[in-house]
């Protein structure tokens, strides 16, 4: 019977990373005598070996395999655990990673660094003289058991059969480790003829019987081709709790000598044994790289379909899900009846009916969005390592601390949120924390902090990344932006205002570019990223103290809670979140400024005003800006108000993206279909705001232009 | 219908244990460490363990030495699933009670050949 398996190669994938993860992380916190955290080590490579195994992922299963067998000095004591060891063994989880992702991924893997690696490990497993004798030991026990095995396979082959004379002596608690005589009986009549003979002399007195104790044995006489290995296989089992005696009587005259088809067949076997290890025991410890290659190649012919990507999900999360829809269908079962014959009479219980149906529909969608729930750790597991990396190359000494692991986000946007952060972290692993000497200087801990924290707050998600450095040099920043033209000399603006400059295109305080960052293309495309999944990122920072930047995320990016607005004939919607208030103008609070742009006076801000068909230029009802609705939004930290015609319902909208459907448009960050089947434009806030910006700014430009022209006719 | 306990901290292991004995015609329960299978045991009956060897919690030598105190346990096959084909890890085994073992990397029609060696 041939089983199929390989349905269970994107699990297999999936549960060996993040076995990969927790041996990077557990590796990064070894201490010395720590045993149950090598055991956990050691158990995921084992893991990780043990199911490439079976798949026939070679290249895997060798690698791993001189994983396994240093972890496994370590976990027995034959190896202190050495700072060089933690450090090869990381690199290893590396190699792993890129074993493992060719094999996802359907391609070939990159040979280089696995070859490096598995010279180091081999040299590192050589400098242990314990380790040879071990083996050799094994390599011993490999080559009998690839003869017994082929010898399995020349049973047809052989010229004659012999008759095997079996003496089994089993020890009286034989049957207490569930074996069981007859069993083993029977799996030799599967290697030929048997006849049975049972002895029982040695069964006592009734009385004395112990009804759990085997008092019996046997004398077995077999006629098979089979070799005496084939038949201790059989007893492989009991050796230890038997006496087992074969002896070989030949029947048939040409019988060859055992010994003939066993030496043969020993350089076949071994030989494929480089292509499927049976076990930990038969790969050569350093492979060479021609040997490597063509396993791969070999390796690439069989490779299952790309994963997909897959979550693994709570049973509680399903269960919850299986009752809501269990609700739904009584509801619609309720519904449906009641339109059978529907008159006036029934409208309370229609409405009542519909409202239950609101309420189902509200919990199935949350119930399916926490599905797409997973807790924050799945980005913040890679920092250790990173910063651990980071602070070697830097020589900087750094503690890493993370918090609000359990914080839950939608799975895309920890999938895109990982990148920025990285390039975060690294800023602050480089450009904020000061060298040691530098800290002492100033009476800090020699030990620089970095701080890693997520929260919720309202419906959004808030990621802290904190340094105890310097801080930002505010001088350097604003010279800098001045240098490249980025503001004006005799500008005023506040710290806040400086320090958004590093989110500026091509903005680099850095004196020298290092490997690490500071390559100048990084904090905008950062806040990019950030923007582009409906986030916002501000800075705050002081001097001596350190800095924090944190970054707002909406927790899901495919339902937003909406303010739907009216402008001329087009609805359009407002994301609630960036909605301060909405209110209705009163004239002795409007100042217009210059020109076309119009300030509103909100308690102490004066706030800009946006109108909205004048931005996207389309018809207005009402184009006054007296007497006129006000939707007050905030992003980036800046307020300013739009101006609509009229303020309609607040509802989830589905957002569907206006990128894969049609094209980005400025101002408009995607688009959904309301409840009528229109569809209504969802806007960018941020977005609109730049532009207002920009057409201001070239009003002003315009006008400034003109003035000194105008002075320069009048002078 | 012969039913048996597979305990296996790896869900891709496990998943791929019970496939092949179900689709063998076999009863599966699966166990993800030796305290859950111990638990599963206490409540149910079975022909058959398979159990790993290397687990987080209760290993699979301290498992089977337990099962064995059970009276329902006293004569069930136990077999190890393990990579450690070391001769120091089958004593192990046996020494705690276990009827014999099984060599990874796992491949299912050894499996499903060596189950035919130890239930009837």
């Amino acid at each position: 019977m041939s089983v199929d398996l390989t349905q269970f190669i994107p699990s297999f994938l999936e549960e060996s990373f993040e076995g990969l993860e927790l041996m990077e992380s557990s590796l990064l916190n070894l201490e010395q005598g720590d045993d149950e955290t090598i055991n956990s080590i050691f158990r995921a490579a084992h893991s990780i070996k043990g199911g490439a195994g079976t798949f026939g992922f070679d290249n895997v299963t060798e690698f791993t395999h001189l994983v396994e067998t240093l972890l496994d000095e370590m976990r027995d004591g034959r190896r202190s655990i050495e700072q060089a060891d933690v450090e090869l063994l990381l690199e290893s989880v590396d190699c792993m990673r890129l074993l493992l992702e060719a094999i996802r991924d359907e391609v070939e893997c990159e040979q280089d660094k696995i070859i490096e690696t598995s010279k180091l490990l081999a040299i590192a497993l050589d400098g242990n003289s314990s380790e040879n004798s071990q083996t050799t030991d094994s390599t011993a026990e490999s080559s009998e058991e690839s003869q017994a095995e082929s010898n399995t396979g020349n049973n047809d082959n052989a010229e004659g059969s012999n008759s095997w004379q079996i003496e089994f002596i089993p020890e009286h608690h034989l049957v207490q480790t569930g074996n069981d005589p007859l069993l083993l009986f029977n799996a030799l009549s599967d290697l030929g003829e048997v006849s049975i003979k049972a002895n029982c002399k040695d069964v006592p007195a009734l009385n004395d019987i112990d009804s759990e104790e085997l008092y019996i044995t046997w004398q077995l006489t077999l006629t098979s081709n089979a070799s005496e290995n084939d038949i201790r296989e059989i007893f492989e089992w009991v050796e230890d709790e038997c006496q087992l005696n074969i002896t070989k009587e030949q029947t048939e005259q040409t019988a060859p000598p055992v010994e003939g088809p066993k030496s043969e067949s020993i350089a076949e076997p071994l030989a494929e044994s480089n292509l499927s290890p049976t076990d930990n025991t038969s790969e050569n410890p350093t492979p060479t790289p021609s040997e490597n290659d063509s396993i791969i190649k070999d390796k690439s012919v069989t490779k299952t379909k790309p994963d997909v990507g897959s979550i693994r999900v709570g049973v509680d999360k399903v269960d919850s899900l299986i009752n809501l829809v269990g609700e739904l269908v009584i509801t619609q079962s309720m519904l449906s009846e009641l339109g059978n014959d529907f008159d006036l009479t029934k409208i309370e219980r229609l409405t009542s009916g519909l409202e239950q149906l609101l309420q189902n529909t509200k919990e199935l969608q949350e119930s399916v969005m926490r599905i797409r729930m997973l807790p924050i750790s799945f980005a913040f597991n890679r920092f250790p390592r990173l910063v651990h990396d980071l602070s070697k190359k830097t020589g900087k000494d750094i503690e890493l601390i993370l918090k609000g692991e359990q914080t839950e986000l939608d799975k895309t946007v920890m999938e895109q949120i990982g990148d920025p952060l990285v390039h975060l972290v690294r800023n602050a692993v480089d450009h904020g924390i000061e060298p040691s000497e530098v800290r002492i200087a100033n009476g800090k801990s020699e030990k620089g902090t970095i701080t890693l924290d997520a929260y919720h707050q309202g419906g959004n998600i808030v990621i802290e990344i904190n340094d105890d450095g310097g801080g930002i040099d505010r001088k350097a920043v604003f010279d800098k932006a001045l240098e490249k033209g980025i503001v004006d000399a005799n500008s005023t603006l506040s710290d806040s205002q400086v320090f958004d400059l590093i989110f500026e295109p091509g903005f680099s305080t850095a004196k020298e570019l290092s490997d690490i960052s500071g390559r100048g293309v990084g904090m905008d495309v950062v806040k990019k990223n950030i923007q582009s999944l409906g986030g916002r990122i501000q800075v705050e920072s002081e001097p001596g103290k350190g800095s924090t930047f944190k970054v707002n995320l909406p927790l899901t990016l495919a339902i937003l809670d909406g303010q739907l607005v009216k402008v001329g004939s087009e609805v359009y919607i407002i994301p609630l979140i960036t909605i301060v208030e909405s209110l209705q103008t009163q004239s002795d609070l409007i100042n217009r400024v210059s020109g076309d742009m119009v300030l509103y006076r909100l308690r102490e801000d004066n706030v800009p005003v946006i109108p909205i068909y004048q931005l996207f230029n389309i018809a207005s009802d009402n184009e006054k800006i007296e007497n006129a609705l006000l939707v007050v939004v905030e992003a980036d930290g800046q307020k300013v108000g739009l101006l609509v015609d009229d303020l309609l319902a607040q509802q989830q909208v589905v957002i569907k993206s206006l990128n894969d459907n049609y094209q980005q448009v400025e101002g408009i960050s995607g688009a959904t279909i309301l409840g009528d089947g229109s569809v209504a434009m969802i806007l960018d806030i941020p977005g609109m705001i730049q532009m207002a910006l920009k057409k201001a700014q070239k009003a002003q430009k315009n006008k400034q232009a003109e003035q000194v022209m105008l002075e320069g006719v009048s002078s | 219908m012969t039913k048996i306990l597979v305990v296996d901290d790896s869900n891709s292991i496990r998943d791929m244990v019970s496939f092949t004995l179900k689709s063998a015609g076999y009863e599966t329960v699966e166990a993800k460490d030796g305290q859950d299978g111990l638990s599963k045991a206490q409540t149910n009956g079975f022909d058959l363990v398979i159990s790993d060897v290397n687990m987080p919690i209760m290993d699979g030598i301290t498992l089977c030495q337990e099962l064995r105190k059970l009276p329902s346990f006293k004569f069930t096959p136990i077999l190890m699933l393990t990579t450690e084909s070391s001769g120091d890890m089958k004593m192990r085994g046996k020494s705690a009670g276990a009827t014999g073992w099984l060599v990874k990397p796992f491949n299912p029609e050894k499996l499903l050949a060596t189950i035919k060696r130890v239930i009837r």
